[in-house]
């Protein structure tokens, strides 16, 4: 504010922030859940290392640790780790093209082409892994 | 004739000399059908409650100062029709995540701030004299930046920005899309001092992408793109200096 303009003289007004704001809209609460699907991705990451960590003490640790994934609990997490992934997955590669402009010489290549490009990615890859466990 | 079909508009009221926090005040306005949000304002003000206290300007989109929640969602009143809501109550409040300087006036000082931290302006590290002519400028060289650059300031995407309400330090939607703007035009040379800002505690990095601000511009400006944008550019750059540290910054 320039030295010539008079100070406001009353108290401005500031709104708290509720705790629930994410529950205002939908999109806020599809964001909250994008969010939230990080935390089953992360999940599902430190099972797969800890499997890993499982399989250098020798093949009956291991053995046993496979024999409990098979409870209800666990097999409830990967369902679940897995919608969150895939859900994950979709909204990130809708977001691509806004990310990253696309461009072969003078073409930019249109948003709806970069999105399809990286869904394409992801199934040629989830279907090489696929190929590999089927091996 | 037929009854006069009827509106109400249920308005946020502040009047910081009389009440400690905001209150809501209901008006029963005649419907029509081609009038905006902004003009039963402009009636209940001129007709009904002259003490009602909002901004407004060009009433076409193009100034940016009419912008307000409108049931909720941040909106231009100028282009916000009544018949869109009829024969809904239709509920008015000021911007979310600023503070309230009365009814249906927002404090932009915070904004206003940041915005000239982020100079939005052309940036040349020398002026060149007049008599060398004006800075040219191919179609392919302002279609990169034109779409950033049609921003108004409206804050709409303030308003839509959960970041900017949890973290008021967040330099914000539209400040960084002007930055960005500016970064792509090739008559600017002011991309390292503007990253001292957008790539700070405050900057580019705060964004969670909610996507939002994108969502309500009325100008389709998508600040969300440009803050994704600024962040692999910043990136780019960290990581250009780190393997090519001798090259030009």
């Amino acid at each position: 504010m320039s030295e010539s303009e008079p100070e406001y003289p009353y108290k401005a007004y500031r709104r708290p922030m509720p705790a629930t704001w994410w529950l205002r809209n939908r999109k806020y609460f599809l964001f909250m859940m994008r969010e939230l699907s990080s935390v089953f991705v992360a999940l599902f990451v430190l099972l797969y290392l800890y499997a890993f960590f499982l399989l250098s003490k020798g093949p009956v640790v291991y053995g046993e640790f496979q024999k409990s994934l098979r409870s209800g609990g666990f097999i409830a997490f990967y369902v679940v780790a897995l919608l969150f992934a895939v859900y994950h997955s979709c909204t990130w590669f809708r977001l691509t093209a806004k990310i990253q402009v696309v461009r072969l010489g003078r073409w930019t290549v249109p948003g709806s082409l970069v999105t399809a490009g990286a869904f394409m990615g992801w199934i040629v890859a989830s279907a090489a892994v696929v190929y590999f466990l089927a091996m | 004739m037929g009854e006069k079909k009827t509106i109400t508009l249920t308005v946020t009221r502040y009047r910081p000399e009389q009440e400690e926090a905001p209150t809501e005040q209901s008006y029963e306005i005649e419907f029509r059908d081609d009038w905006v949000v902004l003009d039963a304002l402009n009636h209940i003000k001129d007709r009904v409650d002259g003490t009602l206290s909002f901004r407004w300007s060009c009433r076409m989109g193009v100034c940016g100062s009419c912008g307000m929640m409108v049931n909720g969602v941040p909106k231009l009143t100028c282009a916000a029709f009544l018949r869109d809501y009829y024969p809904g109550e239709v509920r008015v409040e000021p911007l979310v995540n600023f503070p309230i300087l009365r009814d249906l006036v927002v404090d932009i000082d915070d904004f206003m701030r940041k915005l000239k931290a982020v100079k939005p302006w052309v940036v040349r590290r020398e002026e060149k004299p007049v008599e060398e002519g004006e800075y040219l400028q191919t179609p392919d060289q302002l279609a990169e930046y034109k779409q950033f650059s049609m921003c108004i300031n409206c804050l709409l995407c303030y308003a839509a920005c959960p970041v900017y309400g949890l973290e008021p330090e967040f330099i914000g939607p539209a400040a960084i899309a002007l930055a960005h703007r500016y970064n792509l035009d090739s008559r600017d040379e002011g991309r390292e001092e503007r990253k001292q800002v957008i790539a700070s505690s405050a900057g580019i990095w705060e964004c969670t992408f909610v996507g939002e601000c994108t969502e309500v511009c009325p100008k389709d400006v998508d600040p969300a793109a440009a803050i994704q944008r600024s962040k692999v550019a910043t990136t780019t750059d960290w990581v250009k200096s780190i393997l090519w540290p001798w090259g030009k910054r």
